[in-house]
């Protein structure tokens, strides 16, 4: 699960990078720049989620 | 950069250091008695290792606008990615005539390093050992933070968004994303691996209270911490935004009216929530204020700067919580919350309340939100990667002996207050 919750905080910023070179219009850019966050945002929650059960196994 | 400039930037520089002996005496204040001596000595080897390692490294791949960078050519652009002066700050600063201004630039950076270092040492308090604190602050001033530098204030991608791309550039103007964001977001990883202190979560993972030791150092931190940030926040704006001198008592008076409604925001949720106000968390929310503020610190109002510290110290409170009950999250200072946590705040409110064109103010938005992505998407992850590699080749965690001797005694043989401190649980029943 952290892992993939790594990757995926990768994976959302590399989707705002390219969201630049990609598109000119502004609301592309701030619809994939939103969803490069939220995929982030997934990340971070799957990252946090994996230490959060750790700690509680080790309880 | 005219000299009189210079020179008013050095005069404020020199109060910057006093941010850093702010969040020391934060930090040691709100852990245990027994690890004060450990948390102290821990902020002065971050500083040293910072001094040290900046000039050698970290100040040649921090770069400045329009000086030597490595970048990649990726869609048509050319994208900045890294500075490139020569290890020792560069025969070009140090030889003609523009020495004076890198040597100024150095010591900002020796500051700013010093203080982003020294942030997660309030979360990995009374656990946290000296060599893995000097070891991950050497990484961290020596690569992290050049790194996040380089593209927000020495010329990089970040602040050439707009020349690129069109739209606006990141603005971050005293340091709440290169400073406070990736400090805190290093305290995260740090409280990730270490875990959390011994006594502090029940068996059925209810939080205990584990008060701070002297909440009098806390609350005379705050006012040092004022000082140093209205220093750092001037030299940034002069050297970074080429902000006119008579502008710099916006900056201040920003920063004392960010910090106060930060305060007054904690005193206020406290008050409604325990029905007394909390002197811990108010000195949290004082710092939350002033990190907040320090993005925008030299472009808004005053008005906006209040707004911004009292939703930084309204947020903090429940960000606190959450962590601590919610996601058994050990923070004994506070750290992620209050740098972390108010700096993304932080990066939004100087989108939000800037003045500018209304037709700006959407890209300045996409803008800063690219800023955020990257501190979440690129910093965070390399961070915790290193950290957990360095982890593996010198443990960061003290041993169970340590955990209830406290630091003091553990690492550096003798405690902070050995005259007239007494551990209760120290002493076993006859």
């Amino acid at each position: 699960m952290k892992i993939i919750g790594f990757l995926l905080l990768l994976s959302g910023w590399i989707i705002v990078l390219v969201t630049f070179d990609l598109f000119t219009l502004f609301s592309l850019r701030a619809g994939f720049v939103a969803s490069g966050i939220a995929t982030e945002g997934v990340g971070l929650t799957l990252l946090t989620y994996g230490y959060f059960s750790e700690r509680r196994r080790a309880k | 950069m005219t000299w009189e400039n210079l020179v008013l930037c050095l005069v404020f520089l020199l109060l910057s250091p006093l941010a850093i002996a702010g969040l020391a005496l934060i930090n040691q204040g709100l852990g245990r008695s027994r690890s004060a001596a450990h948390s102290m000595i821990g902020t002065l080897c971050a500083l040293a290792i910072a001094a040290v390692v900046m000039v050698v490294l970290g100040a040649g791949f921090a770069g400045f606008k329009g000086g030597n960078a490595y970048s990649i050519h990726l869609g048509g652009v050319e994208w900045d990615w890294l500075g490139n002066t020569s290890l020792f700050m560069g025969n070009s600063l140090v030889s003609n005539d523009s020495a004076s201004a890198g040597y100024v630039l150095v010591f900002l950076h020796i500051v700013a390093a010093g203080l982003a270092a020294m942030i997660p040492l309030g979360a990995g308090s009374d656990r946290w050992r000296l060599a893995p604190i000097c070891a991950s602050s050497a990484f961290f001033v020596g690569f992290t933070y050049p790194l996040i530098a380089h593209w927000v204030w020495g010329g990089g991608w970040l602040s050439q968004l707009s020349v690129h791309f069109g739209g606006a550039s990141f603005v971050d103007v005293g340091g709440a994303g290169v400073i406070q964001i990736t400090g805190g977001l290093t305290a995260l990883s740090i409280v990730w691996i270490l875990g959390p202190r011994r006594g502090k979560y029940t068996s059925e993972s209810l939080p205990t209270a584990i008060p701070g030791h002297n909440i009098v150092l806390v609350l005379f931190g705050c006012i040092l911490a004022l000082m140093g940030w209205i220093g750092l926040e001037s030299a940034t704006s002069l050297l970074f935004y080429n902000l006119a001198p008579i502008r710099i008592a916006v900056v201040a008076v920003n920063a004392i009216l960010s910090a106060s409604c930060g305060c007054l925001a904690v005193v206020v949720v406290t008050q409604i929530r325990y029905r007394k106000p909390d002197a811990s968390l108010s000195a949290n929310g004082w710092i939350a204020g002033l990190v907040a503020g320090s993005a925008g610190c030299a472009s808004v109002s005053p008005l906006a700067a209040m707004v911004t510290g009292a939703v930084a110290g309204s947020i903090l409170v429940f960000l606190i919580e959450f962590l601590e009950l919610r996601l058994l999250i050990d923070d004994p200072g506070g750290s992620i919350s209050v740098h972390a946590g108010a700096g993304l705040w932080g990066l939004i409110a100087v989108a939000v309340f800037s003045p500018m064109a209304s037709e700006q103010r959407w890209p300045q938005v996409l803008a800063q939100l690219v800023g955020i992505a990257t501190f979440l998407g690129f910093v965070l992850p390399w961070i915790h990667a290193v950290n957990l590699i360095l982890n593996r080749l010198v443990p960061y965690r003290v041993d169970r002996d340590g955990d209830w001797q406290g630091m003091d005694i553990r690492e550096l043989g003798a405690g902070a207050y050995p005259e007239f401190v007494v551990h209760s649980e120290e002493f076993l029943p006859r």
